[in-house]
């Protein structure tokens, strides 16, 4: 466990000095704070519109951290030889996939965290400047707790992408493992389609295959509770529950594999 | 005493071509063990399956056939890993660690801590010439430096056999020379070396024994000694005040040369069966002088180049017929046990 600590440490403290994420950070930052400009061309919907377009932000730019970052975790390593080294240390290869992966989760935490602290700061601004009988029209407070419940949804999305990124990161290059991990993800939202696509169809081999895609592919939808949070709808903590077991069943499954194809990779 | 290093047969094919990927030999039976406390040279030109034994001995690759272990134990066991140390060639780490922290995360990877590891971090620095560099990150290193660096994380746990995989490439003649004293303090320090190369001078003032491998295939293993002794090409017998080169033809097939180098002083080449001092007499007549008379012995160089050449031009793609045939046995100046 200690050896799976040690790489963790280790992934996290290249991720955080790698100027890629800070880019990335800051650009969150910028368009979390843009929001307000944006949220002035609509009247009484300002704050819907901040906490909307800062939680797409910490969305997007966390998957972008937990793709191209992830990614770089082991493809990067074996193309740039890297791994040479470390793999002849005392480890075992399962422990070095579990201590990246787990480095990763900690970076995107702490990034994630970072981006819904600046959303929050955003949001108090703003509201320290409105007037109170504008504040009482709005749906939901601005600083509404439920918006962390939203970003503890997206960091459970992102660390499914970081598995689905580490495990095609383990057997192809970087360049195609961005792609089907993008590809994965884009699918992933729409997944929960695959299930009503199945009442027009007739042919029984087509049903059967749309249904093993469904269950077989992730459904990143059962994360994303930006909506309701914005419309000051309940999530409940059950809901979270749920998604965070479905998220981790899921990620057993791909760590698993990941762990299998690379125990018995060549690295040419 | 288990071998340092052993191999049985080891093989490996990788299959190449996108197409029908073919099987390509990269590595075909070699057999050949290293003692513990020898520095061993491991040389090929390039291609030759030097880089994919070292991969084959640190389990970076699987073999297709036959076995190797490492102080007595099967390659890839963690307690195996724990004892040895490996420089990859063009080594490569992390752009955004500094030498000080690389080495400390490899050195807390060993299980090391505290004091412990700061020293033994801070003593290897010093020792491969980067003390000063210790916080600097190493995208801004050299690719010397990052050998040295390399040389350091090999070191981290003093371990019993090194594998150091062309550790003198890319190296300027300061660098070639400080990585030549460290094999030897190495070997002083009672630790075995397995190194590979394909600089012959490098082989020639390090190692004990070595192996040559061309074309996948072991063509040679043994003492350089032995290797080297093997083959006498003649003697040279260098003679001045004659007042008169020698007739080569008077001497018949024992005398194969004679070249002028002053006035009156001759390099004359014997063939390798000869007495030279039954020679001599008639060699220098009543005035000549010898100067100097020396064995003729085929250099590593030559005896490298015949080897190589031995190995042939066959194609390595294993043919699926010629898959299990036996092929002729590989030239070993000393047998492995």
């Amino acid at each position: 466990m200690k050896t799976v600590a040690r790489i963790a440490a280790n992934v996290f403290k290249e991720s955080v000095r790698d100027k890629v994420l800070y880019s990335l950070v800051l650009f969150a930052v910028l368009l979390i704070a843009a929001s307000v400009l944006l949220s002035q061309i609509t009247a009484g919907q300002e704050v819907k519109i901040i906490k909307d377009l800062g939680l797409a932000a910490i969305s997007v730019i966390g998957l972008a951290i937990a793709v191209f970052i992830g990614i770089g975790l082991v493809s990067k390593e074996v193309e740039r030889r890297s791994i040479y080294s470390l793999l002849t240390k005392p480890m075992s290869r399962p422990q070095l996939i579990l201590g990246k992966f787990f480095g990763l989760t900690l970076t995107l935490a702490v990034n994630v965290v970072v981006m819904t602290a600046a959303l929050y700061a955003v949001l108090a601004l703003y509201s320290a400047y409105t007037p109170q009988y504008l504040q009482s029209t709005w749906e939901a407070p601005a600083m509404d707790l439920a918006l962390m419940k939203a970003s503890f949804l997206i960091f459970v999305e992102l660390t499914l992408v970081t598995a689905v990124a580490l495990l095609f990161s383990t057997y192809s290059s970087p360049i195609w493992s961005t792609l089907f991990t993008f590809g994965l993800v884009v699918v992933g939202h729409f997944s929960a389609d695959l299930k009503n696509f199945e009442s027009v169809l007739e042919s029984a081999p087509l049903i059967w295959m749309t249904r093993a895609l469904y269950y077989l592919l992730p459904n990143l939808a059962t994360f994303d509770v930006k909506l309701q949070v914005v419309h000051g709808q309940a999530v409940p903590m059950s809901y979270l529950a749920f998604s965070t077991g479905y998220a981790a069943v899921y990620i057993t499954a791909l760590l698993v594999t990941a762990m299998l194809v690379f125990a018995r990779r060549d690295f040419k | 005493m288990a071998a340092a290093v052993e191999t049985f047969d080891l093989s490996k094919d990788y299959r190449v071509g996108f197409w029908r990927p073919k099987p390509y030999r990269a590595l075909d039976r070699v057999t050949f063990h290293v003692d513990p406390g020898e520095v061993f040279g491991f040389l090929g030109p390039n291609g030759a399956g030097k880089t994919t034994t070292l991969k084959l001995l640190m389990q970076l690759v699987f073999p297709t056939g036959g076995q190797a272990t490492i102080l007595g134990k099967p390659v890839g066991d963690v307690r195996v890993k724990q004892r040895i140390g490996f420089l990859p060639e063009n080594p490569y780490f992390y752009d955004y660690l500094t030498a000080e922290e690389l080495l400390t995360y490899f050195a807390g990877l060993f299980g090391y801590a505290g004091s412990d590891r700061t020293q033994r971090v801070s003593r290897l620095l010093d020792d491969v010439g980067l003390g000063h560099e210790r916080r600097l990150q190493l995208r801004k290193f050299s690719k010397g430096m990052i050998q040295r660096v390399g040389l350091a994380q090999a070191l981290i746990n003093d371990p019993e056999v090194v594998f150091l995989d062309e550790p003198m490439s890319g190296l300027d003649p300061l660098g070639r020379r400080d990585v030549r004293e460290l094999i030897l303090r190495l070997r002083a320090e009672g630790r075995t070396v397995f190194f590979s190369s394909h600089i012959l001078s490098d082989a020639e003032t390090l190692c004990s024994r070595i192996a040559i491998v061309a074309k996948g295939r072991l063509m040679a293993a043994g003492r350089l000694s032995e290797i080297l002794a093997v083959r006498m090409l003649g003697w040279e017998v260098i003679v001045e005040e004659l007042d008169a080169p020698p007739d080569v033809a008077a001497f018949g097939a024992a005398l194969k040369k004679v070249t002028p180098i002053d006035a009156k002083r001759y390099q004359i080449e014997l063939a390798p069966d000869v007495r030279p001092e039954q020679l001599l007499p008639r060699l220098l007549g009543a005035r000549g002088r010898l100067v100097s008379i020396l064995p003729v012995r085929e250099t590593l160089e030559d005896f490298f180049v015949r080897q190589v050449n031995d190995a042939g031009n066959s194609s390595r793609f294993v043919e699926p017929e010629t898959e299990t045939k036996k092929e002729p046995e590989p030239v070993a100046m000393e047998k492995t046990r």
